[in-house]
């Protein structure tokens, strides 16, 4: 069973593709969460955004992680950037590798993993229709679960809040 | 049941029957509510266990699934009524034959439920249809949904042919196929108009309850209140994800009523 930690890739990414390992700034989590001690220091492997398909085949052809189990995008509003999470299995098992992306909050572009999996069609159109992640390369992008009229990305953070949850909240 | 007396029910014991037409198309209607095989979400699970053999809705003449909204009676509205699948409800509901009742099942279809305040959900679908019975729960057990078929068939009993509302009688007659949302910018629209507005104030149904009395003032209904969340306040010290640190201040002062609560003494 396969058992490749984060620092074990980052290693053998930074040898194999100089350039395309980045090091991960902390970041900021508003409010707080319970229990938590300072800024989010993330262990997974970040990488440059240009670079990020390099990486992704270097997983899969290279280390053997073929499975691209989904594509996650976060929201972090005070550091006013969107991170991308690739999430890749191993078919002999084992646990999970991930591959990070920052990208600016506006105008986030990033190249498409849909002409070599094509199971990320469904994901990276899910990563447009909420977040407004273009994905250059994509055969098919366009909106998947809100109706194509609609506007703004209502999973990113600034959205606007609704309902009488808010009524009387300050901001 | 109305138009129900004496000399009537003693002439049925002796096989003599006597009714009016009034009652006879009540029984009828009654007796075959068919619902429309149409689940939106987990509701509809329940659904399925209220049709099968152990809640066994057979009994109450309403087993017979239809797929085609024209052969339905009832449509069940089973689950979360996303804004994305609100203009198929209300065109089914439209393609349905009268007579045709509708129940609003647990509590997303009725309120939005837990996804009220969110930005994908129809707050009740009792804005763009008329709902005959509310059910509440979530999800509402398989006894819940047959008590809101009967309390339906009571509902039905009462009806009186010149006075329904497909008919033309009643206070709202509903003479027209109800208005299709189409999708907007901001959400559903009506002839161009927001009918589900996303800025969050609670709405009130023009439909509500159409033959029960039910007065609607049109007003917009919402307390002033603020609402206060302890468990999503980081200044409360919580001692696990869902138990707050210390003790609550009606516990130290004694102040839980209990005594005040005639069955908590005995």
């Amino acid at each position: 069973m396969p058992l490749l930690s984060a620092e074990e890739l980052r290693t053998r990414l930074g040898r194999d593709l100089p350039g395309a390992v980045l090091e991960a700034a902390p970041l900021q989590i508003v409010p707080p969460a319970h229990g938590s001690k300072g800024p989010f220091v993330t262990t997974d492997v970040l990488v440059e955004p240009t670079r990020l398909l390099d990486a992704a085949l270097y997983l899969r052809d290279q280390v053997g992680y073929t499975y691209l189990s989904d594509i996650a995008v976060v929201d972090y509003l005070t550091d006013n950037l969107l991170e991308v999470v690739y999430r890749f299995y191993h078919l002999d098992g084992g646990p999970s590798l991930a591959l990070k992306v920052r990208l600016p909050r506006e105008n986030p572009e990033l190249a498409s993993l849909t002409p070599h999996w094509p199971g990320a069609n469904f994901h990276e159109r899910e990563a447009y229709d909420l977040y407004g992640v273009v994905f250059t390369g994509h055969p098919f992008l366009r909106r998947i679960y809100m109706w194509d009229e609609f506007e703004g990305f209502p999973m990113r953070k600034d959205f606007p809040k609704q309902g009488d949850k808010y009524i009387g909240a300050e901001e | 049941m109305t138009d129900t007396n004496k000399i009537q029910l003693d002439l049925e014991k002796q096989g003599v029957f006597m009714s009016t037409v009034n009652r006879f198309y009540n029984w009828g209607r009654r007796s075959s509510v068919w619902p429309m095989s149409f689940g939106l979400a987990c509701c509809a699970i329940e659904m399925m266990a209220f049709g099968l053999s152990r809640y066994d809705v057979a009994r109450f003449g309403a087993e017979l699934f239809r797929a085609s909204p024209r052969q339905a009676d009832l449509m069940i509205v089973a689950g979360t009524v996303t804004k994305k699948m609100l203009p198929q409800v209300v065109r089914l509901y439209n393609q349905m034959a009268e007579p045709r009742y509708v129940l609003s099942m647990g509590a997303c279809a009725t309120s939005g439920g837990p996804f009220r305040d969110g930005y994908n959900v129809v707050r009740g679908v009792d804005l763009f249809i008329p709902v005959d019975v509310y059910i509440p729960g979530c999800p509402p057990r398989p006894e819940a949904l047959l008590h809101a078929l009967i309390t339906l068939q009571e509902q039905i009993d009462n009806q009186k042919l010149g006075k329904v509302r497909w008919y033309g009688g009643g206070d709202r007659p509903q003479m027209q196929d109800f208005p299709i949302p189409e999708f907007g910018a901001k959400g559903l629209e009506i002839d161009g108009k927001l009918v589900d507005p996303v800025g969050g104030l609670p709405l009130v149904s023009p439909y509500t309850s159409p033959d029960r009395g039910e007065h609607k003032t049109g007003m917009l209904e919402h307390p002033e209140i603020t609402r206060r969340f302890p468990i999503m306040d980081p200044t409360v010290e919580l001692e696990n994800a869902l138990k707050a640190r210390g003790v609550a201040p009606e516990i130290v002062a004694n102040d839980l009523k209990r005594s005040e609560v005639p069955d908590a003494t005995a």
